[in-house]
């Protein structure tokens, strides 16, 4: 290779190479889908609050979680076995995996996660306690796309 | 009159039968059903003015039906704690609402779980049923 060659090479492998990757890792960040969900968790685990994409947290929590529906964040929110093992198998086949995402969490909660602190550590205590937020469980208020399970952050509007 | 003739009427007769199986529940058989199971428990049948009273108070805990539903459910209601958006209630401005047994007996007794500490009983359901049925 002659150092002439260099530049030309240099734009080709960015353009072949960097920006694909670069395009693919901004969506698999912030890209948490429920697409291929029994109707039964749709049914159950989105009346109350949105419907938490798998991939949002592990295997550890989810099994914490779904053994513990009776006394579920205050509520009673227990189901029938053959559900909750629909629900579970679906969970797990589709829980986050790498290390950060998919450690166990106090309460087992997503938004007590390491995880999760991080990614809001510019989110003042006052603005989760405004009004329009009131939960950490309402993504969608500041998460336009929330709900279709897009949490890129061009998406985010905080509310007044 | 030849007895074959009878046919199409029992025909008939089978088919709205099975229609009425198909569809068997509706807001109004949930209240018979809560009505006969509070009657047999030595209570009278369900109150439209009890049940709002019920709806619209607290049991010893902190939340009521209205703080998720709204004090008269006839609209959209808030979940108090994550402010999901909650369809209305009432049967009138909702017409999915008590027609499927099993998801009638498994939110009231979660959520009378969550605002009186134990399952409500057949009259306070019935109250309740009343006063939603009343909502035009």
């Amino acid at each position: 290779m002659t150092n002439s060659d260099f530049p030309r090479r240099a734009a080709l492998a960015f353009i072949l190479c960097v920006l694909p990757a670069l395009v693919v890792l901004a969506r698999a960040d912030d890209v948490y889908t429920i697409k291929g969900a029994p109707a039964s968790f749709t049914a159950e685990c989105s009346s109350c609050h949105m419907a938490y994409a798998p991939s949002l947290t592990g295997k550890a929590n989810w099994r914490g979680i779904m053994a513990g529906l009776d006394k579920h964040y205050g509520v009673d929110a227990s189901i029938d076995s053959k559900t909750q093992q629909e629900i579970s198998t679906w969970l797990l086949a589709h829980a986050a995996t790498s290390a950060r995402q998919a450690a166990v969490s106090p309460e087992f909660r997503i938004s007590r996660s390491d995880w999760f602190i991080r990614k809001h550590d510019e989110v003042a205590a006052s603005v989760w306690k405004r009004a329009s937020i009131k939960s950490a469980a309402n993504c969608g208020a500041c998460h336009s796309g929330a709900a279709g399970g897009d949490f890129n952050e061009d998406g985010v509007r905080i509310p007044k | 009159m030849p007895w074959f003739r009878f046919f199409p009427l029992a025909g008939a007769l089978a088919l709205s039968c099975i229609v009425a199986g198909v569809m068997a529940d509706t807001p109004a058989t949930f209240l018979d059903r809560f009505n006969a199971e509070a009657r047999s428990a030595g209570e009278g049948p369900g109150n439209a003015a009890r049940g709002q009273d019920f709806f619209n108070k607290t049991h010893g805990g902190e939340w009521k039906c209205a703080s998720c539903h709204g004090a008269v459910p006839t609209g959209k209601g808030e979940h108090a704690v994550t402010r999901k958006v909650i369809e209305p209630m009432a049967p009138a401005f909702n017409p999915q609402r008590f027609t499927d047994a099993p998801k009638v007996d498994k939110w009231f007794r979660r959520n009378c779980k969550d605002v009186l500490s134990r399952e409500c009983t057949a009259r306070e359901k019935a109250d309740v049923l009343a006063w939603l049925i009343s909502l035009k």
